[in-house]
């Protein structure tokens, strides 16, 4: 169950992952959260992560940013084991994550934002003596970064988040992510919150961060949003990966389908969904 | 599923079209307001500082010749000095949402460690005095370790530990003052915060003759009231570790995601806040010119009035130390401009009652502008 790869995907070897996680295990008491679950991320792409409702995924996800340290089993990054106890330690490894609620200081500034936990200091006696803050560097780094991602609109670096919209929020916490991601970047449910402008910029700041040469792992359950950005999908049922499907080869309710079990899985060496199963009626009724 | 998406999306433009009408209405009429609440947004303290010239120039008229007289200010000045510095600390506490309801009675156990140590033991200045301090310190620190710790409310921590450092303060003291006389023969050290000086000397000093510095007498109290006041502004304002006191008031779960440690942030600020608690139980021995256990009994919800007519928000992560000070002086002045028009003291009591509300109604509405 866990080797399941679709052929019609382009292989790769094993240089190829950059993330991966082996058989993880997760309990909560009695539920079980994780159970032997898998997952890989292969360098220059997204990976969208979809399944139903408690499936396990942002335990998953949690798991491989050191929000949450998982039972049993091993996290591999660049195939080198890595133990995670905090998100500091995950964020020093260079996986950098947007939550769902974004995490961002609503008093503070863009910059401030940007840097908060890593600030940069003055070089120099006054940084080291007196911890001064080097604002300008800050802020012009910020700058730099948000322009990148054509975040242009906002004017003033030194503006509350809490003025900006929600898309613009988002904007920074994709930016801050993209910024000081050297590895990995993880966005659990970037759009859920977004009108469809917001989103569209969004998932045009993915599209951007990945030509920039960074794997990104995509939370959501929107599946048009998925379709369109995701190179592959992974799809999690009751606490592990199921399938990993190419978005090219699959219909949206073919994934729904399969992420809600009215539908079999793909085997290994599927081209499509038609020859391998049958659509059963709860498929029908997802239509 | 995938229809629902579709389905929602459609209903989103919908409803993004019509917010985006009203929006656009609503600008137009409001835009003044919004303007303002926007600059006060941006600028919090300029609010008490407002208050704080209007109110002058309404003493000025009220009483005229008697509030503008640089000794009468002097005075309002003097008077201030300790309910600030307790402001600063409780400033710091209330950044990141929390309250210290034990800052008066750190200082006066600070005070009586200090003063008691140095006088009725017959212990050198230069160990009683690090030992008070060092008692205001454990005092906060003892604070944070229970808010982070025991993950209790700050509220009720210091309503527990304020009863205790009460009953500590009494054994300690066993309820005995400390004379001026026996304070000034074993550690006038202790009362040199209430000493005053000329203004007008300090010019004479670099040579120059200043006429408008007559008439302010100063005490040095007030003079590290400022040099704290300064050195407190650039710790939050211009090192990482302020920046993570206002992040932790503000999204305590946002700043742990971003890497902070918000237990040691919680903890250092108790701490330093009981350590400039422990300041102004200095400054208090040199006004009152010795110690009494009794002494600065309103000095707790003193210090939370400073803070909240400074504009620093009861909610964290808003507000500053400037703001506090502005605050402190703004109740100095309506107490002073008040007495001095011949009003009751009730009236002064009335008028800052007042004066709080309408902060927290002004601070409610600034930061309803988070869209
Ligand atoms: N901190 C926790 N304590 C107890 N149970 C938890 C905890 N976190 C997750 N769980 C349980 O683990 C299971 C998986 O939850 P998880 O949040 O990973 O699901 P999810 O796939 O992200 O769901 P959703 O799509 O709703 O976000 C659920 O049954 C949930 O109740
Ligand atoms: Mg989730």
């Amino acid at each position: 169950m866990s080797e399941l790869t679709n052929m019609s995907l382009p292989t790769g070897n094993a240089g190829d992952i950059v993330l991966e996680g082996r058989g993880l295990n997760k309990r909560y008491g009695r539920v079980v959260a994780l159970d032997n679950a898998d997952f890989n991320l292969r360098r220059n792409e997204i990976l969208a992560v979809i399944g139903d409702n408690g499936a396990g995924k942002s335990t998953l996800i949690k798991a491989l940013c050191g929000a949450v340290i998982p039972d049993s089993g091993e996290i591999r990054l660049d195939g080198q084991p890595v133990h995670f106890k905090s998100p500091m330690d995950a964020r020093n490894a260079g996986i950098e994550t947007v939550y769902q609620n974004l995490a961002l200081s609503p008093a503070l500034s863009i910059a401030d934002n940007m840097f908060l936990g890593r600030e940069l200091r003055k070089p120099g006696w006054t940084g080291a003596l007196f911890r001064r803050l080097d604002r300008t560097r800050m802020a012009k780094i910020a700058r730099d970064k948000l322009s990148e991602l054509g975040l242009l609109t906002i004017q003033n670096i030194n503006q509350s988040v809490e003025t900006l919209s929600g898309g613009q929020r988002q904007g920074v916490a994709v930016a801050r992510a993209a910024a000081f991601g050297s590895r990995v970047v993880i966005m659990d449910e970037p759009t859920a919150a977004l009108g469809v402008k917001e989103s569209r910029r969004v998932l045009e700041l993915m599209l951007d961060v990945k030509k920039r040469g960074l794997p990104i792992v995509l939370i959501s359950h929107n599946m048009p949003h998925v379709f369109e950005v995701a190179d592959r999908i992974h799809i999690h049922r009751l606490g592990k990966r199921i399938a990993i499907i190419n978005p090219k080869e699959f219909s949206m309710s073919d994934a729904v389908a399969i992420m809600t079990g009215a539908m079999k899985p793909p085997v290994e060496g599927a081209t499509g969904p038609t020859q391998h199963y049958q659509v059963g009626e709860e498929a029908s009724q997802v239509q | 599923m995938s229809d629902d998406a579709a389905g929602s999306a459609t209903a989103e433009t919908g409803l993004k079209g019509a917010a985006g009408d009203v929006a656009s209405f609503e600008e137009d009429r409001k835009g003044i307001v919004r303007t303002i609440q926007g600059i006060l947004h941006e600028y919090p303290t300029l609010i008490p500082l407002i208050v704080l010239v209007v109110g002058t120039v309404i003493f000025a008229i009220a009483a005229p010749g008697k509030f503008l007289s640089p000794l009468n200010l002097s005075v309002v000045l003097q008077q201030v000095t300790i309910v600030a510095i307790l402001g600063m600390a409780q400033t710091l506490v209330i950044l990141t949402a929390g309250i210290d309801l034990s800052v008066g009675l750190i200082m006066i156990l600070a005070s009586v460690v200090m003063g008691r140590t140095a006088v009725a033991y017959g212990v050198p200045v230069w160990i009683a005095f690090p030992l008070g301090l060092l008692a205001g310190l454990a005092c906060g620190f003892l604070n944070g370790l229970l808010v982070t710790a025991l993950r209790l409310p700050p509220f009720i921590v210091t309503l527990g530990t304020w009863s205790i450092f009460g009953a500590l303060n009494t054994f300690y003291s066993n309820s005995e003052t400390i004379r001026s006389q026996d304070m000034e023969a074993a550690a006038p050290f202790l009362l040199w915060l209430g000493k005053l000086f000329k203004l007008y000397d300090i010019g004479v000093f670099f040579g120059l003759d200043l006429p408008w510095l007559r008439g302010w007498v100063v005490t040095y109290g007030s003079v590290l009231m400022i040099v704290l006041a300064i050195v407190l502004s650039y710790i939050l304002g211009r090192t990482a570790f302020g920046r993570h006191v206002y992040a932790t008031g503000d999204d305590p779960d946002a700043a742990r995601l971003s890497g902070i440690n918000t237990n040691r942030v919680l903890l250092a600020v108790y701490a330093l806040a009981g350590l400039i608690c422990a300041i102004a139980a200095w400054v208090l021995i040199g006004r009152i010119g010795g110690v009494s256990p009794q002494a600065g009994q309103t000095a707790n919800l003193d210090s939370i009035t400073a803070v909240v007519i400074g504009g620093t928000s009861l909610f964290g992560g808003r507000g500053s130390i400037i703001g506090t000070l502005f605050g402190a002086l703004i109740v100095g002045v309506f107490r002073n401009g008040l007495a001095l028009s011949g009003l009751a003291l009730l009236w002064q009591d009335f008028a800052v009652g007042v004066l709080i509300i309408v902060a927290v109604t002004i601070d409610q509405w600034i930061r309803k502008i988070s869209a």
